[in-house]
């Protein structure tokens, strides 16, 4: 298993693991607020690669996405920002997340190696579910990079075979049937889904969707190991063009999302 | 005949067409789709299920459709013997409703309670409406802003026969991000919601199951064109944009080799201009809305916006197995420009009294400069696979006429 998650999860506090899109608003802020995520609370990173059509995500994240696009952010930038960022952090995972077209469009061989290369831990991909995912997971088996894999409401236990054997770093719970930023979940009918599928599995339990204010981050975070928070950062830079008060207003509020889930 | 060159033993199981095809798609549509193809495995070898298609594609759609000799087009062009399989007579003025009706009476199956469609002309939607009014349904629609504006007799129809169309305006504002907005539906409304894909595309089983639903056209074809010329013909050929109306034609011939097809991309303003939606001759393989496929695209993955004069047409992907097909070189795949269309379009008006739609006129113009060149005991089959009044509006502001809208 690949250390930097594994050492994450050792320790009993919750995890908090956000999103940002890689590049946006543009590649050094980008840079910049990735570098600060874990100074102001943020255990795990994920970073979108973007893409021109985020089937799963909702507006939010679609118009994040075309922002970083048009900065020319392509897989090659991400790798470097990675790089740049592991040379002052050694220990707080980053997962890409994103679609399979730009991966298979590079290589799924040199994607792998990159990855290995600019000290990535996990990747989520969206549209690749295991039963078309082979080839790509066979590569990132060998250099220790997990595949993190979905589960939502509407996983049944025929799929659940087919996923817990080769889900890795932690389980990524999607809270509602939906697209990111919209509905939040139903607390109850939440908590129940959570402690069957605890049933099913050892590997630590993360929530995210729907999850926008450090209230709820807090609520949720009460029976999950973990809580996953996107649209709601990346909504800070859809609503400001200053990129000092970008930054400014991340910190803040990815350390009040810290300080709701371990009080 | 090995696997490899009967052309009918595809999909596999896991939906691919070679290496083309599959199910790429969210983890929360995975069980849905799945429920699909069990319950679509199930219907399509019933004997109650197929009576009730045949029943309405008799009596409601108004099939068979004819197999018209062109005989002013034959006579004008001196080559081949020129028919045209009329599927534009259909209700509602295209191919596209044969699909609808199969999908529906599988939706009614599956008791679902709402459906959702993308449209780009407008063609798939007002079918997807109209069997919706038909079987009592409601209906959800997503069209590109751009698309709305210019197809506005078609979103009229959707609207009269009680159907919402959502006007969808992110990315190219056209078909892949109206597609992209249904699947976003249908990943919200997973319980009750049946979606219905035009065309030969998306995750399996949709490419293989719109196939089957459309190939009524070449089944049809056969026997019409055994009774009129007592042999088969010699070259099909049709339209592609998504490809539904062309497997629609080919499907039933594809083992037949000595029969040629030709298949006509949209090439806009030209295959070497950035402005074209011919995913074949100007893009290479990817991944998007669920199957993998030649795509337009980006060097680093990012979809391009297709151009073409055809709403229809004007698409950045393709169903996989003409991928399949194309790599395999069964089907010849070329390109008409929008320009060689609207020629098309007014050529076929006045010699034949058909006024075709913009997305036949691609294959007419590609039949226009290659007929004259073939010998003349030769017959072709073209798929006229829908009708013009909705581009009279498109085509009518390219030839600078005013109509009093």
């Amino acid at each position: 298993m690949n250390k930097r998650i594994r050492n994450k999860f050792l320790t009993k506090s919750k995890k908090l693991i956000t999103f940002v899109t890689a590049g946006d608003p543009d590649i050094n802020t980008s840079l910049k607020i990735m570098k600060n995520l874990p100074i102001y609370g943020s255990d795990i990173i994920e970073l979108g690669m973007p893409f021109s059509d985020p089937m799963a995500d909702g507006p939010t994240i679609q118009m994040s996405s075309q922002r970083a696009i048009k900065n020319n952010v392509d897989l090659n930038k991400i790798f470097y920002m990675a790089k740049q960022f592991r040379k002052n952090n050694k220990t707080t995972p980053i997962i890409l997340m994103g679609y399979y077209n730009p991966i298979y469009n590079y290589g799924n061989k040199k994607f792998i190696n990159k990855c290995a290369e600019s000290g990535i831990d996990g990747l989520i991909i969206v549209d690749l579910q295991p039963e078309f995912d082979q080839e790509l997971y066979n590569l990132s088996s060998k250099k220790n990079i997990e595949f993190i894999r979905l589960i939502t409401p509407t996983t049944n236990n025929t799929r659940l075979n087919n996923i817990l054997p080769k889900a890795g770093g932690f389980l990524y719970y999607v809270s509602i049937t939906g697209i990111t930023g919209q509905n939040s979940a139903n607390l109850n009918t939440l908590k129940k889904s959570i402690k069957e599928l605890k049933i099913r599995t050892k590997i630590p339990i993360c929530v995210g969707f729907g999850i926008k204010s450090p209230k709820q981050a807090g609520l949720i975070s009460k029976f999950v190991d973990g809580v996953i928070v996107g649209s709601s950062i990346v909504k800070i830079i859809e609503k400001n063009s200053s990129k000092k008060i970008i930054i400014k207003k991340i910190n803040n509020f990815v350390n009040s999302l810290s300080k709701a889930i371990n009080k | 005949m090995s696997i490899n060159k009967n052309y009918k033993n595809w999909p596999d199981n896991k939906g691919y067409f070679g290496k083309f095809g599959g199910r790429y798609v969210a983890e929360t549509l995975m069980p849905l789709i799945l429920e699909v193809e069990k319950n679509y495995n199930k219907l399509k070898g019933n004997k109650s299920f197929i009576k009730e298609f045949n029943y309405y594609a008799e009596n409601y759609i108004g099939r068979p459709s004819p197999l018209y000799f062109a005989e002013r087009i034959t006579k004008d062009l001196n080559g081949p013997k020129i028919y045209f399989k009329r599927d534009e007579l259909n209700h509602t003025g295209a191919h596209k409703i044969n699909n609808c009706l199969g999908q529906i009476l599988l939706a009614k199956k599956m008791k679902k309670k709402r459906i959702i469609a993308e449209t780009g002309a407008g063609q798939h939607g007002v079918a997807v409406a109209t069997v919706c009014a038909l079987f009592n349904l409601p209906c959800i629609v997503y069209m590109g802003e751009k698309d709305i504006e210019r197809q506005s007799p078609n979103v009229f129809r959707m609207k009269l026969l009680g159907a919402e169309v959502r006007s969808v305006n992110s990315g190219s504002k056209s078909l892949k991000d109206a597609m992209n907005e249904a699947l976003r539906d249908w990943v919200t409304n997973v319980k009750d919601t049946f979606y219905i894909i035009g065309t030969v595309a998306g995750p399996h089983p949709y490419p293989s199951m719109v196939r089957d639903f459309q190939s009524i056209i070449g089944k049809e074809v056969r026997k019409q064109i055994l009774k009129a010329e007592k042999r088969l013909p010699d070259i099909l050929i049709a339209c592609i944009g998504g490809g539904s109306n062309a497997l629609g034609l080919f499907y039933e011939f594809l083992n037949e080799k000595r029969i040629k097809m030709i298949a006509v991309e949209a090439a806009g303003y030209g295959i070497n201009t950035n402005k074209h939606a011919a995913s074949l001759s100007g893009g290479r393989a990817g991944i998007l809305h669920g199957n993998k496929t030649y795509l337009l695209q980006s060097k680093s993955g990012q979809i391009k916006e297709a151009h073409s004069i055809s709403a229809g047409l004007d698409y950045p992907g393709i169903g996989p197995e003409h991928s399949f097909l194309f790599e395999n070189k069964r089907i010849k795949y070329v390109s008409a420009t929008d320009k060689e269309a609207l020629d098309a379009f007014k050529y076929c008006s006045k010699l034949e009294g058909i006024i075709p739609a913009l997305e036949p006129s691609h294959a007419l113009a590609y039949l226009i400069k290659i007929a004259p060149k073939l010998k003349k005991d030769k017959i072709v089959v073209m798929n006229m696979c829908g009708r013009g009044d909705k581009d009279i509006f498109t085509v009518a502001e390219k030839l600078n006429v005013k109509i009093n809208e």
